[in-house]
C-alpha cells in the first residue's frame, strides 16, 4: 500500500518506510524539525519562553523571523514586540530573520525565499503555516511553546493525521482562481470538515492550478480544520522552485485510494466566483445566486491568500480602463516586497493608483483588525483574506465576506458584491 | 482532582471570540485574562472563580494559533476545558502550556451551566456532581501524560524526557 503524501514526507524525516506502522494515523512521532517560523506576535513569546529555560539555541539555521502583523509599527507596544525579536536575531546570529525592508507576509516569502520547499516539514507559530503543503512539504501551525521546543531540541512532536483525498476532476473556466476553489471546498465539507487531517489533493484537474493557486487552496486548509493540505510535486513545483531553490526535487510515489479515509471528487468546471459571507469561512454562495444587493466600503486585495502576482494581476486585469466606486475604500498589499517590485514593473501598481485605490507596503495590516483599514460598525468589506470571524477586521458589528481578487475588485467597482463577468464596461 | 462550576459556550467557540486580536501585543495572563469571552460573554471575566471549568460544543478554539488563547482561560482561573471537540492547535497549545482539557461529547450533553462538576484528570472519569451522573473519557496517551506532568512541554525537555 502506497501511504499518504504526509506520510510519506514524515517517513523521509525519520529514515523509515512509509508504510511503516509507527506511522499509522492517530500516533504520536517525534520528528526534526527542517524550519520553525514565527512572526512579530508569536516570536516573543517563543523567544520569552525560550530566555527563561535558560537552553541553548539548537540551530540558528533552523529558525526564521517574519516582522508582518504589526509591521511598519502601529503603536509603541508593538514596536516594542519587534524589538524583542531584532535584538534575539541579531545576538543569536540568526540570519533568516526579515525586518522592514526585506520582509513580506510570511507565507508568502518563504517559499520565494527557498525556505521552504518540498519535503520540508515546516512547523510555525502561525496558523497557516499550512501554505507551504502547495510545494509538497509537510507544513502545519502551531504555539509558540512548540516553536520554543523546536529552538532548544531541533524537535516536534506529531499525532500522525488521516487524511481526506480531493480527487480534482474537470477544467475550470478561467475565471476561476484557487480562491474559488478552496471557499468551494470549504462550503462543501464546512469550516470543521477535515478537523485534525491533511488534505490531500490528486487527480487531472491538479494540472490546471498554478503554483499560486496551491498556495492560497493550502493557506486555508486550515479554515476546515486540516492540520495540513498537500499538492503532489510535478512540473508546477519545478518552475517553482527552479526559480526559489535553484532545482527541482523527487517526486511522491502516488498514494493508494485506501490509505485515505475519505475521497471526496471535486469538480473544477462546476465552480463560478462564490464568496463567504460572515461570520465563517464555510458560509458559501455563489456570487450569482446572492438574493439581495450588498452594498459594500471596504475591498482589500492582499493577504498570505491572495497578496501574489497573479492576485493582482487578476485585479488589475478587472481595474484596467475603470475606476473603484467612490464609496469603496480601495486597499491594496502586494504580500512581499519582491511582488510589490514586480507588480510595479508590470504596471499593475498605476493601474491601481489611477483606478482610485491605494497601494501599502507589504503588512498583515487590516487582515486580522491590525492595522490600515479597520472597518467602522456597520460596514461591511470584501477581502482576500482567509477569515471573517466576528469582529476580525476591526468592529465586531462589521461584516466580512471573502472573495477572490477579481471578484473583491471587480466588487470594489460596482460599489457591490458582484463578479467580474458582470461588470457592465 | 478538579472541581469547580460549569460556564457552558456552543460550538465553534473562536480564538477571536477567546480573545480578539486588538489585544494581542501583550502576553501577560492577568492582562488577556481581563478580554477573555469579552465580546460574546462580557460578564465572563467578572464571574468566574479560580478552579471552575468550561464545558463547550464542537471545534472549541478554533481559528488563530495563537496561544494567547489558553493563556488567557488559564489566567482566568479556569482548571479544565471539556468539550465535544477542539481544533487542533488549540488541543496542542492548551496542553503545551498546562491547562487542562478533555474531549467528551456525551458529558457535554449531560452538564448545563451552573452545574458543579468533578474530573479525575488520570482515569478520564467526569462526575456531574449536582445530577450525580457520569462519564468515562480517553486519558491522555503516556507521552502527552509526561508533558502534563511535567508541567508543560518546555520543563519536559529540560527535564529530558522529550524522547
Ligand atoms: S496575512 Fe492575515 S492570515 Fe496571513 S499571516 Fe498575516 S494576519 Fe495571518
Amino acid at each position: 500500500m502506497k501511504a499518504t503524501m504526509t506520510q510519506q514526507i514524515l517517513a523521509k524525516k525519520l529514515g523509515i518506510k512509509a508504510t511503516d506502522p509507527s506511522l499509522k494515523a492517530g500516533n504520536l512521532v517525534l520528528v526534526e524539525a527542517d524550519t520553525a517560523l514565527s512572526n512579530d506576535v508569536t516570536a516573543p513569546v517563543a523567544i520569552d519562553v525560550f530566555n527563561k529555560s535558560g537552553c541553548a539555541l539548537c540551530d540558528a539555521k533552523k529558525v526564521t523571523f517574519v516582522l508582518d502583523h504589526f509591521t511598519p509599527n502601529r503603536d509603541i507596544q508593538s514596536a516594542n514586540q519587534c524589538k524583542i525579536v531584532r535584538d534575539f536575531a541579531r545576538e543569536k546570529g540568526v540570519e533568516n530573520f526579515f525586518d522592514v525592508g526585506s520582509m513580506g507576509i510570511e507565507h508568502a516569502l518563504l517559499p520565494e525565499k527557498g525556505i521552504a520547499k518540498p519535503w520540508d516539514v515546516i512547523i510555525g507559530a502561525d496558523s497557516h503555516t499550512c501554505t507551504y503543503g502547495a510545494l509538497g512539504a509537510f507544513s502545519t501551525g502551531v504555539g509558540s511553546t512548540d516553536i520554543a521546543g523546536i529552538m532548544m531540541s531541533g524537535k516536534i512532536w506529531l499525532k500522525v493525521p488521516s487524511a481526506i483525498r480531493f480527487n480534482l476532476i474537470g477544467k475550470p473556466s478561467p475565471s476561476i482562481s484557487g480562491k474559488d476553489v478552496i471557499l468551494y471546498i470549504i462550503g462543501k465539507i464546512g469550516v470543521d470538515g477535515a478537523l485534525y487531517k491533511s488534505i490531500e489533493f490528486a487527480g487531472e484537474g491538479v494540472k490546471y492550478m498554478t503554483a499560486d493557486d496551491r498556495f492560497t487552496i493550502c493557506n486555508m486548509a486550515i479554515e476546515c480544520g486540516a492540520k495540513n493540505g498537500v499538492f503532489p510535486i510535478d512540473e508546477t513545483t519545478d518552475e517553482y522552485t527552479k526559480e526559489s531553490c535553484g532545482k527541482t526535487f523527487d517526486r511522491f510515489e502516488t498514494p493508494d485510494a485506501d490509505s485515505y479515509e475519505q475521497t471526496i471528487d471535486i469538480d473544477l468546471s462546476a465552480i463560478r466566483p462564490i464568496v463567504a459571507k460572515p461570520h465563517l469561512p464555510g458560509n458559501t454562495e455563489f456570487v450569482d445566486e446572492l438574493k439581495e444587493d450588498i452594498k459594500i466600503d471596504q475591498v482589500v486585495i492582499g493577504s498570505c491568500t491572495n497578496g501574489r502576482l497573479s492576485d493582482l494581476a487578476q485585479a488589475a486585469k478587472v481595474l484596467e480602463g475603470r475606476k473603484v466606486n467612490k464609496n469603496v475604500r480601495t486597499i491594496i498589499i502586494p504580500a512581499t516586497n519582491k511582488i510589490y517590485l514586480q507588480a510595479l514593473e508590470k504596471g499593475y501598481i498605476s493601474t491601481f493608483i489611477k483606478g482610485g485605490a491605494i497601494v501599502s507596503t507589504p503588512t498583515c495590516g487590516p487582515c486580522l483588525g491590525g492595522h490600515m483599514g479597520i472597518l467602522a460598525s456597520g460596514e461591511v468589506a470584501v477581502t482576500t483574506t482567509n477569515r471573517n470571524f466576528i469582529g476580525r477586521m476591526g468592529a465586531k458589528d462589521s461584516y466580512i465576506y471573502l472573495a477572490s481578487p477579481a471578484t473583491a475588485m471587480a466588487s470594489a467597482i460596482a460599489g457591490k458584491i458582484t463578479c467580474a463577468d458582470k461588470l457592465e464596461d | 482532582m478538579i472541581k469547580g462550576k460549569v460556564f457552558k459556550f456552543g460550538n465553534d467557540i473562536d480564538t477571536d471570540i477567546i480573545v480578539p486580536a486588538t489585544y494581542l501585543s501583550t502576553f501577560d495572563p492577568k492582562e488577556l485574562a481581563k478580554h477573555c469571552m469579552e465580546y460574546t460573554n462580557p460578564e465572563f471575566y467578572g464571574e468566574v472563580k479560580e478552579g471552575d471549568i468550561i464545558v463547550a460544543g464542537k471545534n472549541f478554539g478554533c481559528g488563530s494559533s495563537r496561544e494567547h488563547a489558553p493563556i488567557a482561560i488559564k489566567g482566568c482561573g479556569v482548571s479544565i476545558v471539556i468539550a465535544k471537540s477542539f481544533a487542533r492547535i488549540f488541543y496542542r497549545n492548551a496542553l503545551n502550556i498546562g491547562l487542562y482539557i478533555l474531549e467528551c461529547p456525551d458529558a457535554v450533553d449531560g452538564i448545563n451551566a451552573g452545574d458543579t462538576v468533578e474530573v479525575n484528570v488520570d482515569t478520564g472519569v467526569i462526575t456531574n456532581v449536582t445530577t450525580g451522573k457520569s462519564w468515562q473519557a480517553a486519558p491522555f496517551p503516556g507521552f502527552i501524560q509526561n508533558i502534563i506532568e511535567c508541567g508543560g512541554l518546555i520543563n519536559a525537555i529540560k527535564a529530558d524526557k522529550f524522547n
